[in-house]
């Protein structure tokens, strides 16, 4: 018998309910064989355990039990009826049949019920094969069904009249449709989307025979309803009611690959679903260690980039970027590229040239193109997009606890009591973080937010207490050290913690200067605009919580003292002893998907892999035996550093992996003129991005479903990224630099991801114990990972700060330069939404339009009012940097004084606003804080029109010799 | 629970467009009322249709949002009860139960003639206003069915003349 199912593995077993975690054993006997359970576990999963699989239709394992199928009923030595196994708790002793002559008729007499209100079109059927409903008719032994056809939910026309009952498909999302003929309204969805996704967008309407799954309220669809398409209820339905429209277009998948979403920082594990090289669908793996088996509607459905027209298939090269691009071969695009580059370091230098690492690629891919900049072109001119998201980070959380990464796992938000936001918006940016943290919430922990904006944590469904802190954009240091102002006026510290875990003396010292007045929540609410009485009230529920953990986001570190304020986060958590145990902790939510490793890669100009200084002799005599090259202890250029030097005229070359800098760094004119001036521009990317628009040489890149390699997510889990497909490009990305390196004369030999991997080991200590076997084995490590932690270490600094004690730096807030005044008497800040990524080169072109098509400017209704703008008007947002146009959205999520943005379309180009200020540490640059002024607008402003018309042009293919 | 952040003013834009600032004012009246209450949402309904006649659509996010439950949330309870109204009802309202006992004891014989005497299908209302015409399943008078219910009097042992009677003499 052929069967189109795909064999489950262990790990895609569904239990039927969860896991319990109690720690008390329980024995009872099923079909006569004994199994031991934690109590609280249903009858149905010790069932499962003892592997006996209890017909059902409503029970899936990531679901509280709900019996309302009657489908799972089982018989009970000494217990009345039949139970369903369910909702059954186990009991030492008890003594259960899983069939029965009774339990077969009652079965049987529940699934003819089924069936006489169901379409048994079964052969055209998109879920056929991969149907619950379907395996439950066999596995009860359906034969026939007595009811003769009635009233019914299923056919469209009765006795050639329609039929009232019956209702046309949901055809409003575009990734999924709902087909409520199908449906058996068993709830899964419904509960899918309250447990899981935690929206509650869905609900059953009616009660009865009329009890109908319904999106949102009456008038809704799926599209208009609250419902953020994760996914979940999709992934739920033990029917075809929901199902992905690419498995109703291509029909059922025939194999899985496991690999690791490359979308946010969360790094989600995905199971490709494919036939062929064609991907049917993008499941979010159960045993995902990230995930939990959840997913977004980014990583679930926007991978149709990956094979969207516009992609870039064959390499390019022009002379100059003002000339169109001509189609080339391989070796003559490598050829070209390596030709200028040692052109360029022979005429200005060998420090004239350097790269710009991605954190969309691999750690390998990365780890080669560092390596290329320090051991090929011989200078540190290295750098990666963290310089402007996450620098601050790692030079605040390595100057405080010894390491620039994130303290926990995500698994330690289900031990949180209560959760300190500060500048993350994880419904957003971090979906399925957000769920997670939603879910805890519910079980009752609490929530506080610190953001210019009220993010839509604020408004879970069900949450327990919560705070919000509206500061003005700029004041995250007051605020903070006010909050440890008052723990410490208060005495809220703990004294044990700092003790032993820090220096006490420096502690004091630290206490002296936060008691001061300046530091006192009155005196902080002038400038920040958030009353003291909630400061306080915050930063006790904070101190007073058992484990409180902080997450927080770009909205810290992007600022002119990003550092400081990572610095004022590690202070809190410190003083209050939220470190080392699970449920606390200091957690960065890195924007994409490989931040964390690009990082850990060595892709700054001062740091070799495993953040180890560019002078430190060791590391660079163990670099040097293994790339058998001399290398440079004189730290390279940091970005901005990169577009100054290249204006003035010094730096020449830049070989720009997988990053648009152009859209996504400040001050978009300067940025302009530093990437016009190049001799060479050298970008290798999927698409021609806007940054492109001044390349010379256009190196086409592979998608994360077409290579092999590895991602580290924003809890230094280091997952694997597999191949499903052949490279439509021809080849991985790490072949294209090796090209360019082997043409440049370096000799590499690699054959392998894996190879490059296994060199990154060797030579970086906090790797040492990483391997392809490894990750295979385990599905993914956190690092450190080496002879101390062989499986890698979820929680950090459990019994002592890496660095030894634990640093207090005083935070002291200097106001930024950026201020608002009469010109630009408003706050601008940027973020992100849900449905678009980032500059949005892949999500733009997916279906995800349908939800973000535009970037809107949020503004107070009182600032709207003054300036005669209603919702939907072109406004023009100027600042000093620049000035562009955009539709307003009037809206009380902002405060008055401050209005938001998204920077996701290349026509809207938030950045050309933003100016040049940067961390003071770090040069991340402060995109959270630029003084505007906002004014109506009836078009795209001059710099917007020059732009276009540039784009336009630079952006033209010769059409291929015949 | 603490249902707002800080403010009790929803923050989402919400389609309250629907209810007008009068209407807006009502609903926030009785949310007002049932603040801290336990279990409020079934109260607040009941006030809701009480004050306005029907549950309004526009209404239910916004009720929601108050207690901390998606829009969704209070479509699946305002649905689940019939007495929950989608469209305004007569001035009167007659009911006729339709469940077990009282069909054994002619309940369908009398709702077809109470129907054709007063010209209405279940759930239809009369031209001017009047009097709407509900079915229930139950008013607990099983032991002197059939029963009707005619506003808040109960009638046992309901004939076709005496339901029209009264369904007649109610203004």
């Amino acid at each position: 018998m052929k069967d189109f199912v795909i064999p489950p593995a262990d790990w895609t077993r569904d239990m039927g309910t969860p896991e319990s975690r109690s720690d008390i054993a329980v024995t009872l006997t099923i079909d006569g064989m004994a199994v031991t359970v934690p109590a609280g576990t249903s009858v149905m999963r010790a069932a499962a355990e003892a592997g006996v699989t209890v017909p059902k239709l409503c029970a899936t394992d990531n679901m509280a039990a709900f019996g309302s199928c009657r489908l799972c009923v089982v018989a009970i030595d000494g217990m009345r009826g039949t139970p369903a196994s369910c909702t059954t708790p186990v009991a030492e002793g008890m003594v259960v049949h899983t069939q029965t002559d009774e339990i077969a008729r009652i079965r049987r007499g529940v699934m003819e019920l089924y069936i006489s209100d169901h379409p048994l079109d079964c052969l055209t059927c998109a879920a056929n094969g991969d149907c619950e409903l379907q395996d439950m008719a066999g596995a009860v032994g359906l034969r026939e069904v007595r009811f003769e056809p009635g009233k019914n939910h299923f056919q469209r026309r009765e006795n050639g009249e329609t039929n009232p009952e019956w209702r046309a498909k949901d055809q409003s999302n575009p990734y999924f449709t709902f087909d409520p003929a199908k449906c058996i309204v068993c709830s899964r969805c419904v509960r899918a989307c309250e447990e899981v996704q935690g929206t509650f967008a869905l609900t059953i309407e009616g009660r009865g025979f009329d009890s109908r799954v319904s999106a949102g309220i009456a008038s809704d669809s799926f599209l208009s309803s609250d419902c953020v398409s994760c996914g979940a209820c999709v992934q739920a339905c033990p029917t075809a009611t929901l199902i992905e429209n690419s498995v109703i277009e291509i029909g059922t998948p025939e194999r899985i690959v496991k690999t690791t979403c490359a979308y946010c920082g969360v790094g989600c594990s995905f199971d490709a679903h494919m036939r062929g090289e064609t991907v049917v669908k993008m499941v979010p793996s159960k045993d995902g260690k990230a995930n939990r088996g959840h997913s977004c509607v980014k990583g679930r459905f926007a991978w149709g980039y990956a094979t969207h027209a516009e992609r870039i298939l064959h390499p390019m090269v022009r002379d100059h970027f003002t000339d169109p691009w001509r189609v080339v071969s391989w070796d003559e695009a490598i050829g070209f590229a390596a030709r200028r580059l040692r052109e360029t370091q022979e005429k200005h230098g060998r420090d004239s040239v350097g790269v710009i690492t991605s954190s969309r690629c691999t750690n390998e891919e990365t780890y080669l193109v560092q390596k290329l900049a320090r051991a090929v072109f011989g200078n540190n001119n290295t750098d990666t997009c963290a310089r402007v998201c996450h620098s601050p980070t790692g030079y605040g959380l390595k100057t405080t606890f010894g390491t620039s990464a994130g303290t926990h796992d995500f698994d330690s938000v289900e031990e949180t009591d209560l959760a300190l936001v500060i500048g993350a918006n994880p419904t957003e940016g971090h979906p399925v973080f957000g769920s997670r943290l939603r879910r805890r919430l519910r079980e009752g922990a609490g929530l506080i937010v610190i953001d210019p904006r009220h993010i839509d944590l604020l408004d879970t469904a069900h949450r327990n207490d919560a705070l919000h802190l509206p500061l003005l954009p700029g004041t995250n240091v007051a605020v903070l050290t006010a909050m440890a102002h008052v723990i410490a006026a208060e005495g809220l510290y703990d004294e044990a913690f700092i003790r032993k875990r820090c220096d006490w003396d420096e502690f004091l010292a630290y206490r002296e200067f936060l008691l001061d007045p300046r530091h006192s929540p009155e005196a902080v609410e002038r400038a920040s605009q958030v009353p003291a009485d909630l400061i306080r009230r915050a930063a006790r529920a904070y101190a007073g919580a058992p484990r409180a953990s902080i997450y927080y986001g770009l909205g810290v570190t992007e600022h002119s003292q990003g550092s400081t304020t990572v610095m004022a986060i590690a202070n809190l958590a410190m003083m209050t002893g939220n470190i080392g145990k699970p449920g606390t902790g200091v957690n960065p939510l890195r924007g994409q998907n490989n931040v964390q490793g690009s990082c850990d890669m060595g892709s700054f100009p001062h740091e070799y892999p495993g953040y180890r200084h560019v002078t430190d002799p060791e590391t660079r005599a163990i670099y040097e035996r293994a790339w058998g090259v001399p290398l440079s202890d004189e730290p390279g250029l940091r970005i901005p550093n990169m577009f100054d030097a290249a204006t003035a005229g010094t730096f020449r070359g830049l070989y720009c992996q997988g990053e648009d800098v152009l859209q996504s760094d400040p001050d978009t004119s300067h940025v302009q003129k530093a990437l016009a001036s190049l001799d060479i521009l050298i970008v290798h990317d999927l698409f021609l991005n806007e940054t492109s628009n001044y390349a010379h040489v256009f190196l086409p890149g592979s998608s994360f479903l077409e290579k092999d390699g590895t991602f580290t997510n924003a809890e230094r889990r280091i997952n694997m990224v597999r191949r499903a497909m052949a490279p439509l490009n021809g080849h991985e990305d790490w072949q294209i630099t090796v090209m360019l390196a082997n043409a440049m004369g370096a000799g590499w030999d690699y054959g392998h991801p894996s190879q490059i991997m296994d060199e990154i080991a060797m030579t970086t200590p906090s790797f040492a114990g990483v391997s392809y076997d490894l990750l295979d084995r385990e599905g993914s490590v956190q690092w450190p990972c080496n002879e101390k932690a062989p499986l890698g270490t979820p929680v950090m600094h459990i019994d002592g700060f890496v660095r030894g004690k634990g640093k207090f730096v005083h935070t002291e807030y200097v106001a930024t330069d950026e201020r608002s005044g009469p010109r630009f008497p408003l706050l601008l800040t940027t973020g992100r939404t849900l449905t678009q990524y980032n500059v949005g080169a892949q999500t733009r072109r997916t279906d995800n339009t349908v939800w973000h098509a535009e970037d809107l400017l949020e503004i107070h209704p009182s600032d709207a009012e003054n300036r005669g703008i209603a919702s939907g008007d072109y406004v023009r947002v100027a600042s000093r940097a620049g000035d562009t146009t955009l539709r307003a959205r009037v809206t009380d999520r902002v405060a008055p004084g401050v209005v938001y943005t998204t920077f996701h379309h290349p026509n809207t180009q938030a950045n050309v606003v933003t100016t040049d200020n940067s961390d003071w540490a770090t040069n991340c640059p402060e995109f959270k804080v630029t003084a505007v002024q906002v004014s109506p607008s009836n078009g795209p402003s001059e710099w917007q029109e020059q732009y276009r018309a540039h784009a336009e042009l630079s952006r033209r293919i010769m059409p291929a010799a015949e | 629970m603490t249902l707002a952040a800080n403010t009790p003013t929803a923050p989402n834009s919400l389609p309250v467009s629907a209810l007008d600032a009068d209407a807006l004012d009502r609903l926030n009246a009785i949310l007002a009322r049932h603040a801290g209450r336990e279990g409020p949402l079934l109260p607040i309904l009941h006030d809701v249709q009480a004050e306005f006649g029907l549950i309004p659509e526009a209404a239910q996010p916004i009720i929601g949002n108050a207690l901390g439950m998606s829009p969704a949330e209070v479509y699946g309870v305002v649905s689940f009860y019939h007495d929950f109204r989608e469209h305004p009802a007569g001035r009167h309202v007659l009911r006729l139960c339709r469940a077990e006992a009282c069909q054994s004891m002619g309940a369908d014989a009398l709702a077809a003639q109470v129907q054709a005497a007063l010209g209405l299908g279940w759930h239809q209302t009369t031209t001017d206003g009047r009097l709407t015409l509900e079915p229930v399943f139950c008013l607990g008078l099983c032991a002197c069915g059939p029963a009707a219910q005619m506003g808040d009097r109960l009638v046992g042992r309901a004939t076709p003349e005496r339901v029209v009677a009264l369904a007649g003499g109610a203004r």
